[in-house]
């Protein structure tokens, strides 16, 4: 029967850590002693010395194969063989458990990003196969039964069913599908069979697309890993420089000094040599964290983007279609006469019944009921100000200001609200009351903003192309603490840019924006967060961060996990560089053993790889 | 081109950081990276060169870890 490698390995360290035990029990300093020792090195160590001696010969030094062996050897050639042998079985176990957690973690990313469709159902004819999706073409006919994954992005056909999400979206809610509605990959069909027409090949549909972008995140590096990559190309040369100084000045300059005693301590340095520790926890944390976003729907497109998140001084949010839906609706009408509300909103839905402006459309929802066209004549539409008509023989002008104005209609200085879109009403020349219409605000943008700041964001502000009174009625309802309107989309890059001046030098500003209009902004943004990117190519290329729902709540998540995902990079840093110092000294001044190196060197690795799991894990 | 490699076996942290510099250090070669958590590497490299550039990354990348196998992704 083949042995897998683990179990060869762990073969290995139990019949060296027998020969070792063995070895310990003979009280005698005698050859059959020392024999027991070189057995039990040469079972776990072996493989080590080989590795070590074929590297070399690739002019590979200065690995931790070699460095391990340089030390285990130079401990045998100065009597110490229980440590010689101990070291070397440490540090096979100490790799075992190493491997064995990259392992894990490696394996818990994979199920969070576990979005890969495995197989199509191809509908050819009256026959269904079952490929590759790749092996799929656009305009194919697929089918995707109860529980399986939706293989390519693709179009209802026929049947209808409820679908889970929440692995692209981290939106929890089944999303219920009929025909004409269109699926996105990795999305889990929950129980009706569905037939589909596929839009996009696989490498194109989404869930290839969320894969590739988070795979490909780790290679936009933060400042953390950059210096961790050149901090470890100057620490193994300068560590074994180290050992070598010590291990021949001291004996040569002070007096009474002996070799062995200062070899010793050399050996220690080269034990604790290999930056391995660092190397994989800080990259391993950001990814962690990167995989944890991901799950709650958010794509950070870089650990760079994490890191600058973290460090969040000033929120810019665009309005429309980002604090609120972009829906216009009616929130309020004001009769001035013997009119009932009812009453002044037919007159004015009557007037609008022509137009397919979003303002029109909203009052005629709100009256909801069936116009009679025929009613209505002689309608005029000014522009920049709004409609007359002829309505049920009486005439009717709807409109702003400006308008009632133009037709010498008074209005009081009462009724003249300027806080949000306001259309007027006058019949047959007389002022009868207003409709107060305003943009519909998401559910969650208040919590949003209130968490912002709970995350310590210092300063947040709306941008947006609407009138000032209607910004500044919308940024008091949501406790935003600036907004400018009447931006025109050049104006908005350069407003970003007075904000980008005024913040402070270390903290950065993010953008929210829906991606459509504002890629020049999201671009200048220290951070550009495009919301709603589900299904927009544009947006998932403009922004450094796509939100995949359109829920403004997930910014501050975002935050958390970045801010996360940093205080943990940063611990492991700390971690390994604290004890790698500390029992450098120690070992220096001759303290420290090589048991000591050892747990410096692997032991930290351990502690540093299960910390950065931890991001992973976390419950935001 | 731009294509994207597996490789199985990938344990040492340092010496992926090590094999990616020497990668993108190669003649040709636009772009390169090595997850270590996906165990992914991505070469970009100039069309006319590329299976040059494949050949010589698979021998950088078995000088430092001799026990990894290099697949396409």
């Amino acid at each position: 029967m083949p042995i897998a490698p683990h179990q060869k390995r762990i073969a290995e360290i139990a019949i060296g850590l027998g020969l070792f035990l063995f070895a310990l029990l003979l009280e005698a300093e005698n050859a059959a002693r020392l024999l027991l020792f070189l057995a039990a090195y040469a079972v776990t160590g072996g493989d080590v010395i080989l590795r070590a001696a074929r590297n070399i010969s690739r002019r590979q030094i200065f690995d931790e194969n070699f460095l391990m062996s340089v030390a285990t050897i130079g401990a045998f050639c100065i009597g110490q063989y229980s440590e010689a042998v101990a070291v070397m079985l440490f540090y096979k176990i100490g790799m075992l458990f190493q491997g064995r957690a990259v392992e894990k973690s490696r394996r818990s990313i994979a199920e969070l990003m576990n979005i890969r469709p495995d197989y199509a159902n191809v509908k050819r004819g009256d026959v269904i196969d079952r490929v590759d999706p790749d092996e799929v073409n656009i305009g194919d006919v697929i089918v995707i039964k109860p529980g399986e994954k939706v293989p390519l992005d693709c179009v209802v056909m026929e049947g209808s069913s409820t679908l889970d999400t929440l692995p692209l979206t981290g939106e929890s809610m089944p999303k219920a599908v009929r025909k004409g509605d269109e699926l996105l990959s990795g999305s889990v069909n929950l129980n009706g069979l569905l037939v589909a027409r596929v839009t996009k090949n696989a490498s194109e549909s989404t869930a290839s697309k969320i894969l590739d972008l988070v795979e490909n995140a780790s290679a936009k590096k933060s400042k953390h890993e950059n210096f961790i990559t050149k901090f470890a190309r100057c620490y193994t040369p300068a560590v074994v420089g180290g050992a070598a100084f010590i291990a021949v000045v001291p004996p040569l300059v002070l007096e009474g000094a002996a070799f062995g005693d200062w070899i010793y301590r050399a050996l220690v340095f080269l034990v604790i040599s290999c930056p391995c520790a660092l190397v994989i926890s800080i990259p391993l944390s950001f990814f962690g964290g990167l995989g944890a976003a991901a799950r709650k729907g958010i794509l950070v497109k870089g650990s760079n983007y994490l890191e600058a998140l973290a460090d969040a001084e000033v929120a810019v949010f665009d309005k429309t279609g980002t604090l609120t839906k972009g829906t216009f609706k009616v929130q309020e009408v004001v009769s001035k006469d013997i009119y009932n509300n009812e009453e002044i909103l037919k007159f004015a839905a009557g007037a609008e019944s022509f137009s397919n402006h979003p303002i029109s459309l909203s009052i005629r929802r709100a009256y909801g009921k069936e116009i009679d066209a025929a009613l209505i004549s002689n309608v005029k539409e000014i522009p920049g100000q709004g409609v007359t008509a002829t309505v049920e023989g009486r005439f009717v002008a709807a409109g702003n200001a400006k308008m009632m104005q133009m037709l010498d209609i008074s209005i009081s200085a009462e009724d003249l609200v300027d806080a949000a879109t306001v259309v007027h009403v006058a019949v047959d020349g007389e002022y009868k009351g207003y409709i107060v219409i305003g943009d519909v605000i998401k559910e969650d943008a208040v919590k949003a903003i209130s968490e912002l700041k709970a995350q310590r964001v210092k300063k947040v502000v709306m941008l947006t192309g609407d009138a000032k009174p209607v910004a500044e009625s919308v940024a008091l309802n949501l406790g935003i603490d600036e907004a400018y309107g009447g931006l025109l989309p050049a104006d908005k890059v350069q407003k970003l840019e007075e904000l980008m001046a005024s913040k402070s030098p270390k903290g950065k500003l993010i953008f929210v924006g829906d991606g459509i209009n504002d890629a020049p902004v999201l671009a200048r943004a220290d951070v550009g967060i495009a919301m709603g990117g589900l299904g927009s190519d544009a947006a998932i290329e403009a922004a450094d961060v796509v939100i995949m729902t359109d829920e403004p709540s997930k910014v501050p998540v975002a935050i958390k996990i970045a801010k996360r995902t940093l205080a943990i990079a940063r611990q492991n840093i700390a971690i390994a560089l604290g004890v790698k110092c500390a029992v450098l000294a120690l070992g220096a001044l001759g303290v420290a053993t090589m048991w000591a190196a050892v747990f410096a060197d692997v032991g930290v690795t351990l502690i540093a790889v299960f910390n950065a799991i931890r991001v992973l894990g976390s419950r935001l | 081109m731009k294509r994207a490699f597996k490789l199985e076996g990938l344990n040492c942290a340092n010496c992926a950081e090590k094999i990616e510099r020497e990668i993108k250090a190669l003649k040709g070669v636009n772009f390169a990276s090595i997850n270590f958590m996906t165990a992914k590497m991505i070469i970009d490299g100039d069309d006319s060169r590329f299976d040059d550039i494949v050949k010589a990354a698979q021998k950088i990348v078995i000088r430092y870890e001799p026990d990894v196998v290099v697949k396409k992704a």
